[in-house]
């Protein structure tokens, strides 16, 4: 279970303390699959951060099972069961496919388990497990191998920032089994996926509206998607 | 024949993976005296008459052959210039294994200065392997200074890895290569510096004849208040093509110079530089902690896998 209490987070900018998330109260129960969305700037990727410990809050705190995590930092709390797959994922010279699915699943992953996790987000294994994660694959690519470490790491708290951005619409079926999958496979476990897409939002337990740094409304998705417009199946802001 | 001791032993499995004596050619060198040979039907190893170095034999036609020619220094103190030619037959297929260990647990400097050079036959492949190592905790220098020549005939190829992780103090590499028609370089090297070490590492590549190919290709990681040099240049005297890049991860104190250059006298020289230094970036360390490795481990594989 994700406590946040009380949570602010502001930078300063031109000397001036600008603030992105106000006194944001939220709980999120083991087995729930929630969706947080709301406009450009609402804040939704600094509360994705601030969950996985990237960044610090200004206040408040965040429990994850009962366990205050607001000290610890991107490591620790990696360590308890918290992952994150970035927006845009980042790129390694000379660490191979291979070599990062290792790394998530945190054993000697045997390169036919990594392939399994390969195949699940829509790759074929074999062109891609020597492969670096370097310039030459594309944004789509990186970011279903983004998703691939986070099955690999297989654990109980997975937070995605925008996992759709970037990945065809083939894939997009592909990513819903594969949240689908995630929850059955993974006991009590809890996923938050930032994104405006409303065929994922449709699918989730909970919506959470985020606007101006707080949140203004949550509910399922019968009772929060006809409050928001509807912009080619992205969903922008309420009516 | 000499008995290698321990420290000896570890050296040699640093520079050249092995653990015991390797099949096919080989030739050992510790405290510069010979420690072992062996020659086979193809590849013939001669001690120069004057006592400066080895030539190395291989008839042409020689396939899927291998020889190794490690070097290690245990002994403080010993400063050594050694020439090694190798004359590799037309046709031939060989991987050839040189490196140097140095452990130096006394105050005095060692100093290894291996010449190689490399006469490639006519549509002969050579791949060769160049590992240096040092350890010791004296305070004495371990120094390694290699010259490499590489004269290469026509349709030869030659590919070239180069690295060097651990412990040398200080090394000025020059490597110089010409090439005729059709012949193909590609050298891959690998270069990090500690402490107060420094490197120093240059080419000159001259591109002879008709379709001759090169690519030279360095990563570099400098720490601490080490500094290095990468000064690579390229010369194209004849319609061919060439690449040369430096990639350097520069960390604490740590001091890069980059001048990669080229030079065309052919109108169809098609000669291209890549030069990059920079420090591990916030994202890649953030995206290896939230596996869960601590920033260090982060680090390490960071680097580990820049100089794969």
């Amino acid at each position: 279970m994700l406590e946040i209490k009380n949570l602010s987070f502001a930078v300063e900018e031109d000397g001036r303390q600008k603030e992105i998330l106000r006194n944001l109260n939220l709980t999120i129960d083991n087995g729930k699959f929630v969706v947080i969305t709301g406009p450009n700037g609402s804040g939704k990727s600094t509360l994705a951060r601030l969950i996985m410990g990237i960044e610090k809050p200004t206040e408040g705190s965040i429990l994850f099972d009962g366990k205050d995590v607001t000290e610890l930092d991107i490591t620790e709390r990696a360590k308890l069961g918290i992952s994150f797959a970035f927006q845009q994922p980042v790129r390694f010279k000379g660490i191979r496919v291979k070599d990062l699915l290792r790394l998530a699943s945190g054993k000697n992953l045997s390169v036919s388990a990594a392939c399994d996790y390969l195949s699940e987000v829509g790759l074929c294994a074999r062109d891609y497990i020597d492969r670096e994660i370097n310039s030459s694959l594309s944004g789509g690519e990186l970011k279903r191998i983004e998703i691939a470490t986070l099955l690999a790491r297989h654990t109980r708290l997975s937070v995605f920032d925008e996992p759709e951005a970037g990945i065809d619409l083939w894939s997009f079926q592909n990513l819903i089994r594969i949240f689908e999958k995630m929850r059955k496979e993974i006991e009590d476990s809890s996923i938050v996926i930032i994104s405006h897409q409303e065929r994922i939002l449709n699918i989730a337990d909970e919506i959470l509206l985020l606007s101006g740094g707080t949140i203004q409304d949550r509910g399922t998705p019968d009772e929060i998607m006809p409050k928001l417009v509807r912009q080619s199946g992205t969903c922008v802001r309420l009516q | 024949m000499v008995k290698l001791d321990a420290i000896q032993k570890r050296l040699i499995e640093e520079i050249a993976d092995l653990h015991s004596i390797p099949e096919g050619a080989y030739n050992f060198r510790a405290n510069s005296q010979l420690a072992g040979r062996n020659t086979t039907a193809n590849i013939d190893i001669v001690s120069k008459e004057d006592g400066s170095g080895i030539d190395i034999h291989i008839k042409p036609g020689t396939k899927n052959e291998s020889v190794h020619i490690p070097v290690v220094l245990s002994q403080s103190g010993i400063k050594e210039t050694v020439y090694n030619d190798f004359y590799v037959g037309e046709d031939s297929d060989v991987v050839i294994v040189a490196g140097c260990g140095i452990d130096n647990c006394g105050s005095q400097d060692s100093e290894h200065d291996g010449i190689h050079r490399f006469y490639v036959g006519r549509n002969a492949r050579v791949k060769y392997v160049e590992k240096h190592y040092g350890s010791g905790d004296g305070k004495g220098q371990r120094i390694l200074n290699p010259v490499t020549e590489v004269y290469m005939e026509e349709g030869s190829s030659m590919e070239m890895e180069m690295e060097q992780i651990k412990g040398v103090d200080s090394t000025d590499r020059e490597t110089r290569a010409e090439l005729k028609g059709d012949a193909r370089l590609v050298v891959k090297e690998r270069l990090m510096t500690h402490g107060t070490q420094t490197a120093v590492s240059g080419y000159q590549v001259n591109l002879n004849g008709a379709n001759a190919t090169a690519d030279v290709v360095s990563r570099s990681v400098a720490r601490d208040d080490s500094s290095q040099t990468f000064n690579a240049r390229i010369t194209g005297n004849a319609p061919c093509s060439g690449h040369t890049e430096c990639d350097s991860i520069i960390m604490d104190n740590g001091r890069i110079l980059a001048i990669p250059s080229l030079e065309a006298n052919n109108v169809d020289a098609m000669l291209v530089h890549e030069a990059a230094i920079g420090k591990i970036a916030g994202d890649q360390l953030i995206k290896l902690m939230t596996l869960g490795l601590t920033e260090q481990q982060a680090e390490e594989q960071i680097i580990n896998g820049f100089l794969r």
